[in-house]
């Protein structure tokens, strides 16, 4: 078992093309991962600091409605209408953005990295006009550090002013702070037993209630101010030292680096190591990856001081992740950045497309299909497990998706005997590769290669 | 524990002892029928309920103290249960229900997961039924589909996990199927045998495959207009029709979640969407079951309570202790079930949270072996193994 380039692409990328050659070999993947961002330069898209000013601008203008009456009210109410109405459509514009880089990219390991960190540090804003700021969040606090330390990408994420809102961190307040001593606000756990469960030492790690207890208090202090994002309150801070996992942080006044200093230790705790190889084995590799192959990577990460591309190589060269069985299936995202890659579907038709489509084409069947676009149902993010993904509900949403959108986006749908060629490059069986001669219109050839368990698995 | 609170214990237990004695554990509804004529609906309430909000000992004179802002709502009679317990007035839809003995509650229960207060491991193991020393995840399979696999004549058409995702409750090696409302395939007969062929080089697509052609054939000719028409926001009254609907044809345990219950900051506006969706799924269940809802028992059960204590954003933290919803014409309603632990600093769990009295199990064990004739074996032993259902709260009529 050893490098494949259809497996490159298949398995660790956005799927095989007609039009990008897959990388030659592992250490290629790596090159480009330490490159620059080609994607990211092709397709910008808004950091947050955008859609906070615009949640700013949002907030004081309804803040400023309060005090009026009659036709200056609905004036009011009608540009924060339009406001809300120019949101939605800019996120809409820059999905299209995020999809075109993976339907394009020659450095598809990137962008499944952006998207599997982006979930292991699940956030969610409300919906409405603050709804497209994921894409902010993603973009700043998760797709710079991929490459990075994870030391710094958990710093990023944990103390980006979406994550502290999400896990209602902006408002947890020491019990013995200044703003905490009259009793009216207290300490919120939330962020601080996410931080050691989800996103550092897993569940099953060695910490205990106290910890996260003393974490909460040690995050004290972390909040969002709607003019300039992250800020430190010291007034909300718990004074004194908190002691977690038996070291001390803190005490000589409060400040966020005895924070960051906690999140390194974290960072680099063994068990750590354990529950990151864990959860990427199990999402590239096999929904219950080999111990071995677990331990190879936690090896990588420790030895390399949490150098997520050292961490990376040790998975991209270990055989277990070369295994020609796929077992996995491709999450509905990831689905439909094949299925276009796939179909090769021109950029400039992608970023083209007009904000309803995109929403019809994309974010509801997306849905249906059981993965609203960035919104898990909770901070542990979606789970692996291919049956979690194919269930009848899931597979029905995928055929109508296969029958219908292709010829939406296309001018005129492919030869589906080439198209399993584009779309497997030699990895199609005899039953599908009878299938896409014998379908009834090309339609149908196409949408038999799209829900053949060799393109939904990987 | 005050007197006051401990008198109105006492006074309630009473009735509950009483009805133990006078009435028998098997239900008419069990001994007339077979054992899949009852009807059995689990909701599984995401997000840990607050259940001293939900359902509001204002009796207990410790709950003003710990609830500054959330507070004790008094007895209100709109609201007002039994004396001691009030209803969140966003259930307030519900008190005809109550009246009719459609509608009670189990305060203080909880599953045995403790200290952690993870959602996802709390979630885990309230669907897998284990208890806490065994650990969700070495136990795959869910407790409802335990429950299906030592009954007899099981079919895929049995058991239904309803809305997107797969629920954990229910699957397992028994037979059940999973759909959510709306979904249309449009395959010509050609296209589907093709398809079929493809899909049939991997079990798990091709049972997949099967299935969601099945049951997009039946939806087209059954779901109604009204029904498939609801639009945004309606999601959980398509679900509890597309039950019912189910409900009423060869389908006897019907399965769902309803999120939204994690308050922890301003919980008095924040609880009330997901409890509007309980309120109008238990409503539009009972309006589409039609005379199907007088043998049809809904449990909605949550992972675990919320802290006595308000935070410091006007919301709570998670807890242990909390309450079970029971609704529907089987069961024995107008009376909150359990032993009240009482709020006061020595009686909360860990000095925090409502002190469980009563796993949420033994209530669940009662249902099954009152609607569908279980033994206390099956349930102690497959079902929910580790149990001891002890003597089983008489839910049912």
């Amino acid at each position: 078992m050893s490098f494949d380039t259809r497996l490159a692409e298949i398995r660790f990328g956005t799927g095989l093309s007609p039009r990008v050659a897959a990388p030659g070999d592992a250490s290629q993947m790596l090159e480009r991962l330490a490159g620059p961002d080609q994607a990211a330069l092709n397709f910008p898209v808004r950091g947050f600091d955008a859609h906070l000013s615009l949640i700013a601008a949002y907030t004081q203008t309804r803040r400023g409605m309060r005090d009026l009456k009659g036709p200056a009210k609905t004036e009011k109410r009608d540009e924060m209408r339009l406001m809300r109405k120019d949101a939605t459509r800019a996120g809409l514009e820059e999905f299209r953005m995020v999809l075109a880089r993976g339907v394009s990219t020659q450095d598809g390991f990137r962008e499944r990295l952006v998207s599997f960190w982006a979930d292991h540090f699940t956030a969610v804003p409300d919906g409405g006009l603050t709804a497209p700021s994921i894409l902010g969040y993603q973009e700043d606090a998760i797709r710079p550090y991929v490459t990075g330390r994870f030391a710094d990408l958990l710093k990023a994420a944990v103390t980006h002013p979406l994550m502290l809102v999400y896990l209602d961190q902006d408002r947890s307040t020491g019990p013995g702070s200044r703003a905490g001593r009259n009793g009216k606000r207290g300490l919120n756990e939330n962020l601080a037993r996410e931080v050691l469960e989800l996103h550092t030492l897993g569940v099953d790690g060695p910490y205990s209630q106290a910890d996260v207890r003393q974490l909460a208090e040690l995050f004290t202090g972390m909040s969002v101010r709607l003019s300039d994002g992250f800020v430190f309150k010291s007034r909300m801070a718990e004074p004194g030292a908190e002691t977690v996992l038996g070291k001390t942080y803190g005490g000589d006044g409060a400040s966020v680096d005895a924070i960051f200093a906690a999140l390194d230790d974290l960072a680099l705790h063994p068990a750590t190591a354990r529950h990151l190889a864990g959860k990427l084995a199990a999402h590239f590799v096999a929904d219950v990856p080999a111990p071995k192959l677990v331990d190879h990577v936690a090896g990588a990460y420790l030895r390399s001081d949490g150098d997520l591309i050292a961490t990376y190589g040790a998975l991209l060269e270990h055989p277990f992740a070369w295994m020609p069985d796929r077992t996995k299936a491709r999450q509905p995202y990831d689905f439909l950045v094949a299925a276009l890659r796939a179909l090769a579907v021109p950029n400039d038709q992608l970023t083209g497309l007009r904000p309803g489509l995109v929403r019809r084409a994309f974010l509801r069947p997306m849905t249906a299909m059981g993965q609203t676009f960035s919104r898990p149902p909770g901070p542990d993010g979606w789970p692996e497990a291919a049956a979690h993904w194919i269930t009848p509900q899931g597979l029905a949403a995928r055929i109508e998706w296969s029958m219908k959108a292709p010829e939406a986006l296309l001018p005129a749908l492919p030869d589906p005997r080439e198209f399993v060629e584009h779309a497997l490059g030699g990895l199609a069986g005899a039953d599908l590769q009878f299938a896409v001669s014998a379908a009834e219109t090309r339609a149908d050839g196409v949408a038999m290669v799209l829900i053949s368990p060799e393109f939904q698995r990987r | 524990m005050t007197g006051l609170s401990r008198r109105a214990f006492i006074a309630r237990s009473g009735v509950l002892g009483c009805s133990l004695a006078a009435s028998p554990f098997v239900t008419p509804v069990t001994l007339a029928a077979a054992p899949w004529d009852a009807r059995l609906v689990v909701i599984i309430l995401r997000g840990a309920m607050d259940g001293l909000d939900v359902v509001q000992p204002y009796g207990d004179p410790d709950l003003a103290g710990l609830r500054p802002t959330l507070g004790a709502r008094g007895a209100d009679e709109a609201i007002d249960l039994d004396g001691f317990y009030a209803l969140h007035p966003g259930l307030a839809d519900l008190m005809p229900l109550w009246g009719a003995g459609e509608l009670g509650f189990a305060h203080a229960v909880s599953t045995p997961y403790r200290d952690k207060r993870s959602h996802f491991d709390g979630q885990d193991l309230l669907e897998a039924g284990t208890g806490f020393d065994v650990g969700p995840s070495a136990v795959r399979d869910g407790w409802l589909n335990r429950m299906l696999q030592s009954m007899p004549d099981v079919t895929a058409e049995t058991a239904y996990a309803i809305g997107q995702g797969e629920l954990r409750l229910l699957s397992g090696d028994a037979a059940a199927s999973s759909w959510s409302p709306g979904t249309r395939l449009g395959l010509s007969e050609a296209t589907e045998t093709l398809m079929a062929r493809v899909a049939a080089t991997d079990p798990l697509i091709a049972s997949a495959f099967t299935r969601a052609v099945a049951i997009a054939d039946t939806l087209d000719e059954t779901l109604t207009d009204e029904a498939a028409k609801s639009g945004a926001g309606g999601h959980h009254r398509r679900v509890a029709e597309f039950a019912a609907l189910r409900l009423k044809a060869e389908t006897r345990v019907a399965a769902f979640s309803i999120n939204g219950w994690d308050t922890h900051a301003n919980q008095s506006r924040s609880l009330n969407r997901p409890l509007s969706a309980l309120s109008e799924t238990i409503l539009t269940l009972k309006a589409a079951l039609g005379p199907v809802w007088g043998k049809t028992a809904v449990l909605a059960m949550t992972e675990f309570g919320r802290t006595a204590r308000e935070n410091g954003s006007r919301g709570t933290d998670h807890g242990t202790g909390g309450v079970m919803l029971l609704a529907g014409g089987a069961i024995r309603g107008g009376r909150v079930y359990g032993d009240w632990p009482g709020l006061g600093e020595g009686d909360l769990y860990g000095g925090r949270d409502l002190m469980p009295t009563a796993d949420v199990r033994a209530y669940a064990g009662a249902a099954m072996t009152g609607l569908f004739g279980l033994s206390a074996g099956d349930i102690e032993r497959t079902v929910f193994p580790g149990l001891d259902l002890g003597a089983p709260p008489d839910i049912l009529l």
